[in-house]
């Protein structure tokens, strides 16, 4: 089996291109993650074209996530209101370790001792597995690539197909050696590795008494949560056990019950390429006799808040994590999504993984060539290039890069210098102008030589040319 | 008549002089005028990109003490006409850009011509640039030019959309990343036989060319030398 990177490798370090590279060096990880984000992309085109109004839905969209990041805290406390007018108690948590604090205290006034869990992005990124492992509870995914990634004792690389990084014989393996009640003679056909993973799933939800999960959306109007899924374990969890905890960001918030008719024409297209998810919940505090009786709602700020103060970079904010930009991410089809050693990969993760950790990801906005394929494909419009720039320009730079720009500018800002400059690059590249090329550089010009011949100058500059025929 | 002020690009004008002299010659064989700021030097662009705001807004400022007197401003570069347009509102205020003109801007929108009168016998690809496309906004400009050469044979490029890897500084700050995707964009630039890769920007030509050089595959050119050309 090959695994994407040894389990256990900190989340922190190494730098993006030091894990790039490792990643780079996996052929079977490459033609995985080329296969299936290929697919993804050409289904995503195909539904998007269908709709005429796809642009006017973006910047429906955006306007919308706008007008939150406008008025947070009152749609918030709105929220709040009619979430525990219906029932539910509402949780603020100003940072993961808080979230998973209140969680962890609700499942043991619960009588439990372990949860069920809906796929969500949130618990991963406040590590709440790993923290109900810390104090003596169980947290079981239940969405079937989370599923796998939690027995192989791995890592999400991938927003929406955590398991990305495998291919179905490696999701065979994983469990043939990892789940206890695995079928003998299981193949690596999809249907058979879902079958197995049902009945594997099926006691779970039977006995479990807590379920924990995140939202997609949350309604200021009416206090109500929404899930978005295609298993349809999601709604297992959320109507089967008796409490449901939901750990929800503040920026799912939407101010009213219609705005969804928005992003749920552009949610489904966008991640999984359909028309219309299979299983969409809805629920609005807790309903007798019908669902979960002791529902909690968790708040989550976590340094979101904090980005809202940044004019350019709170876009990053407007994601509903549909994992589009991902898949056409042509460094992320690459690298996948462990190189960014952040829950949230690819572009968006460039952006938000930075923002949410100050002095923590330096290195993700340089994870980027720029060329745009992100911004072309967000359902809420985020500029991913104009916010990674943006972030380039505020952070901290190498004092070597430094001193080279600087010199860069003062020539290129007179034109005499400039001119100067020019002629003393052709003088020097005059061994090479036979060739026409160079194929050996020094550091650090070494790391385009790697792959790249470099041209020469030419014997005669368009300015020359210029002057001649003005002649 | 209005001023057209040629804007060359410091790529070019370390590396390149053949590119804006097609230009010169292909606005001319139209009738336009065309004048050559020598003061020029650079957009600023990897500055900005690399998160030297300062740095980039000094050679904003200079961009537009150089080109301010002139009505269009026309560039062999999508990158950089992008640039002028979507980053120096940010920077220094100035609104410039919307008298920059890409080449194929400027033929199509501007001049309203498709057909420049250009020949070239020969089989070309054609790469279509991210900035250029995206940034600018280009859609299919440039190739809509090349169609209209004599006796030019255009093959498709296999996920022509697919950014080559360039990206200024990505291709030094992540070498081995780059380096994977211009793996890929010269084996199916390599796949189409063609004799030439044609784009709209030198910076991107360097890079792919740069790997050619390596591996084999069409000869890159820029599109104005194409559109130049009367053979
Ligand atoms: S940034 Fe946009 S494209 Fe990427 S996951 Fe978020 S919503 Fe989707």
């Amino acid at each position: 089996m090959t695994t994407a990177f040894p389990p256990g490798r900190s989340l922190r370090s190494p730098k993006f291109a030091e894990s790039a590279k490792v990643a780079l060096g996996m052929p079977q990880l490459r033609s995985n993650l080329a296969h299936a984000t290929g697919t993804i992309r050409g289904k995503r085109a195909t539904v998007v074209g269908e709709l005429d109004d796809w642009e006017s839905l973006r910047d429906a969209a955006a306007a919308i996530k706008a007008d939150v990041q406008h008025r947070m805290p009152e749609l918030a406390v709105a929220f709040e209101r009619k979430a525990t007018e219906a029932g539910a108690t509402v949780h603020w948590a100003r940072d993961g370790a808080e979230a998973n604090r209140i969680a962890a205290r609700i499942t043991r006034e619960a009588g439990a001792d372990e949860v069920v869990k809906v796929k969500s992005m949130a618990t991963q990124e406040i590590e709440l597995n790993e923290h109900f492992e810390a104090e003596g509870l169980k947290a079981w995914e239940t969405d079937l690539a989370e599923l796998i990634v939690q027995l192989a004792e791995d890592r999400p690389s991938h927003i929406l197909v955590p398991a990305i990084h495998y291919n179905r014989t490696e999701i065979r393996d994983i469990f043939k050696g990892r789940m206890s009640d695995a079928p003998t003679g299981l193949t690596d056909e999809p249907a058979a590795l879902a079958e197995a993973a049902r009945l594997h799933l099926r006691r779970r939800f039977l006995s479990a008494k807590v379920a924990v999960s995140g939202a997609n959306f949350a309604v200021a109007e009416t206090g109500s949560l929404v899930v978005v899924e295609s298993e349809g374990n999601g709604r297992m969890c959320l109507t089967m056990p008796r409490t449901l905890i939901s750990v929800v960001g503040v920026e799912k918030l939407l101010p009213r019950f219609e705005d969804l008719e928005v992003f749920m024409q552009l949610l489904p297209r966008s991640s999984t390429g359909e028309r219309m998810n299979p299983y969409t919940s809805i629920w609005t505090g807790a309903t007798g006799g019908d669902g979960p009786e002791d529902v909690h709602i968790i708040l989550l700020d976590n340094g979101r808040t904090d980005v809202l103060a940044d004019e350019v970079g709170r876009q990053a904010l407007s994601c509903i994590r549909c994992s589009a930009c991902l898949n056409v991410c042509p460094v992320y089809e690459r690298t996948g999504g462990h190189a960014y050693g952040h829950v949230y990969p690819g572009p968006i993760g460039a952006i938000l993984a930075p923002q949410l950790e100050p002095g923590r990801h330096d290195d993700l906005p340089y994870a980027s060539s720029l060329c745009g394929a992100c911004y072309e494909v967000c359902p809420v419009k985020i500029n991913i290039p104009e916010v990674l720039v943006h972030l380039r320009q505020q952070g901290p730079h190498h004092v070597g890069e430094k001193a080279a720009m600087g010199a860069a500018e003062a020539v290129m800002a007179r034109p005499r210098l400039w001119r100067a400059a020019l002629g003393a690059a052709r003088f020097f590249s005059l061994p090479w102008r036979k060739r026409g090329s160079v194929r050996r550089l020094p550091w650090p010009a070494s790391k385009w030589t790697v792959s790249r011949d470099m041209p020469v100058p030419p014997k005669e500059t368009f300015r020359d040319w210029w002057k001649e025929r003005e002649r | 008549m209005s001023r057209i002020g040629l804007f060359i690009t410091c790529v070019n004008d370390a590396l390149y002089p053949q590119t804006p002299k097609a230009v010169v010659a292909v606005l001319e064989r139209l009738g336009y005028d065309v004048d050559f700021p020598q003061a020029q030097t650079c957009c600023g662009q990897m500055h900005a990109n690399s998160g030297y705001r300062k740095d980039a807004a000094k050679l904003a400022k200079s961009f537009e003490r150089t080109f301010a007197g002139y009505d269009a401003i026309v560039t062999p570069s999508g990158s950089c006409a992008a640039m002028t347009r979507d980053q120096y509102p940010d920077l220094t205020g100035t609104d410039i850009g919307d008298r920059v003109y890409e080449l194929s801007e400027f033929l199509l929108d501007h001049a309203g011509v498709e057909d420049v009168g250009a020949s070239f016998p020969h089989t070309v690809t054609y790469h279509p640039t991210c900035h250029g496309t995206r940034a600018l906004g280009l859609g299919d400009k440039p190739l809509r030019l090349l169609r209209a050469v004599d006796r030019i044979e255009l093959v498709d490029l296999p996920e022509a959309d697919q950014c080559c890897g360039f990206g200024g500084t990505f291709a030094l700050k992540n070498s081995e990343v780059s380096s994977a995707m211009l793996d890929d964009k010269c084996r199916h630039a390599a796949d189409t036989g063609a004799e030439y890769l044609a784009a709209a920007d030198n910076s991107c030509l360097t890079h792919i060319g740069g790997g050619i050089g390596r591996v084999g595959g069409p000869r890159p050119i820029h599109y104005a030398e194409i559109l130049a050309s009367t053979t």
